[in-house]
């Protein structure tokens, strides 16, 4: 497995964001992640991405324990996260965010950063530009770019299709679907479900921090415990 | 170069310096209104090395690193605070400083402490020019992008491997550092210190300078304590020669209505980066598109 989270517990004081929670993650897969407003979706990527610090459990990549690393160490062993409400950085021209991406590598990316441009024109043309000129389509894909010069092995996506239209959110999901089959392993969180469900491989349900559903997306989509989990079956 | 132009300049060069050394954290989204104490330390321990017997080019390097080594470990603590916090942390610091300093017999107390060495203008000038150089390929640098990176949104630096601390870290020890030589300078060319010149006013005038330059590019620190130096000044001058004294003793008026039309109308400081962009490509620039729409921006 190139991720395994096994028995995770996140808490924030007394608030139990996640309970003993367990998940896989082959390479080449892409598995979503769903779940109501609190059900610990964030928290699971958080752990994952090493901001949050878990209470308990264990989360391993490619059979080794990072439990105890840094985030930049993390990000250095390609678990790169792109965060709720794309999150890009403001006041940096549209070329510095992708740079920002490449952080922590020490090649060149120069050469990267053109394909990005080759992939999404509309970055290209205001690469000089701050990036709080850019669409909230385009802020998205600016995102994904940005994540992916951090030459991820997995790359994590919280809830990319927040606040984006009909259209957009199609192809965005196209674009998480090319990447995916250009070799990248994705761990997606939504709210989304059918999109997310379409795209994806695998499927976990969460309710108040913990599993209540797994299974192939074929397999989700046709459980009636899904819509269940989101109308509060508690 | 007349006497007055002279001191007029000396004033402007340490204000330079100063402001540089508050632009380095605020660059990175830190306010600090600590100047004044970095400042003392940087003129009284480069006094005190050069009374010692060392010359002033290794005294004032020595009390840099002195400097440094202190904002190095005030930053831990210093850094878990923010916004007005940190503000008023910074300001702490520096009121210790003064209350340490007019308690200490051998630096002269509260009657001031004399400096042996003296650096005229062909001294203080090269070095501003050089540490504006160096703030200016510091910004170019990783550090730098990791530090405007910090200063827009410090959790999404994290995900992409800056490393938060050491950066802010970086940028308020390096900006002590220049702040102790701007303090070494004022020593050695006016060859007397006391505390009470080093006082919170002073801080808060530096912040100034910096937050109304504007922190998006290493110009604002330069054009804000070039602008808030000259301008005083020559509203001064003008009143003067044109016999209208009022205007001399009100302009400290005309100043603070600056100040708060600034805060209004332009919260992102004189010198935007948006606006060095644009004077970098006067002509639309070699990339389609860039130019134009970066005025909405």
């Amino acid at each position: 497995m190139l991720l395994e989270v096994e028995g995770l517990d996140v808490r924030y004081g007394r608030n139990h964001a996640i309970r003993a929670l367990d998940l896989e993650l082959a390479e080449g897969e892409i598995v979503t992640v769903l779940g109501a407003n609190g059900a610990g979706k964030s928290s699971l990527l958080k752990a994952v991405q090493g901001t949050v610090k878990p209470a308990a459990g264990a989360v391993r990549l490619n059979g080794e324990t990072v439990t105890g690393w840094s985030s930049p160490k993390r990000v250095r062993a390609g678990l790169t996260l792109v965060p709720e409400g794309r999150q890009i950085f403001v006041s940096l021209t549209v070329h510095e965010n992708l740079q920002m991406g490449a952080y922590s590598r020490s090649d060149n990316v120069e050469r990267e950063i053109d394909d990005i441009y080759q992939r999404f024109p509309n970055l290209a043309a205001r690469r000089d530009m701050l990036a709080s000129v850019l669409s909230g389509g385009e802020q998205q894909m600016l995102a994904i770019s940005r994540a992916l010069l951090a030459r991820p092995r997995i790359m994590m996506l919280d809830e990319p299709s927040l606040g984006l239209s009909p259209i957009l959110v199609q192809s965005l999901f196209d674009l998480i679907g090319d990447l995916n089959r250009d070799g990248l392993t994705i761990l997606l969180v939504e709210q989304n479900t059918h999109m997310a469900l379409q795209t994806a491989h695998r499927g976990y349900v969460l309710e108040l921090g913990a599993t209540v559903l797994s299974g192939t997306a074929e397999e989700l989509l046709a459980d009636d415990r899904l819509e269940e989990a989101y109308l509060g079956g508690n | 170069m007349s006497g007055y132009l002279e001191s007029q300049l000396i004033i402007l060069c340490l204000n330079v310096i100063y402001a540089y050394g508050i632009f380095l954290p605020a660059a990175s989204g830190q306010l600090n209104l600590g100047a004044a104490g970095f400042i003392t330390i940087g003129a009284y321990s480069s006094a005190w090395i050069n009374a010692s017997g060392a010359p002033m080019y290794i005294a004032i390097p020595a009390s840099m690193l002195f400097c440094a080594a202190i904002a190095f470990t005030i930053a831990f603590p210093i850094l878990r605070t923010r916004g007005v916090y940190m503000v008023l942390a910074t300001f702490a610091f520096a009121e210790v400083v003064a209350g340490l300093i007019i308690n200490l017999e051998f630096l002269g107390a509260a009657a001031g402490y004399p400096v042996e060495s003296h650096a005229d203008y062909l001294v203080v000038v090269p070095v501003t020019i050089l540490v504006v150089l160096l703030c200016f390929f510091l910004m170019s640098t990783r550090l730098g992008l990791a530090m405007r990176s910090i200063h827009d949104d410090e959790a999404v630096a994290t995900l992409f491997g800056v490393d938060v601390r050491l950066a802010k870290v970086a940028a308020f020890t390096l900006g002590a550092a220049l702040m102790s030589l701007g303090g070494a300078l004022y020593g050695h060319h006016y060859n007397y210190i006391e505390t009470q010149t080093f006082n919170v006013l002073l801080s808060i005038y530096i912040l100034l300078y910096v937050l109304l330059g504007g922190t998006q590019t290493a110009w604002g620190p330069l054009v804000g304590a070039a602008f808030f130096t000259v301008v005083p000044e020559a509203l001064r001058q003008i009143a003067t020669a044109s016999g209208h004294a009022w205007i001399a003793d009100s302009r400290f008026i005309f100043f603070g209505a600056i100040i708060v039309l600034m805060m209004v109308f332009r919260p992102e400081g004189l010198v935007t980066r948006t606006m060095v962009d644009r004077a970098a490509t006067p002509f639309g620039g070699g990339r389609s598109g860039a130019a134009p729409a970066a005025r909405t921006a």
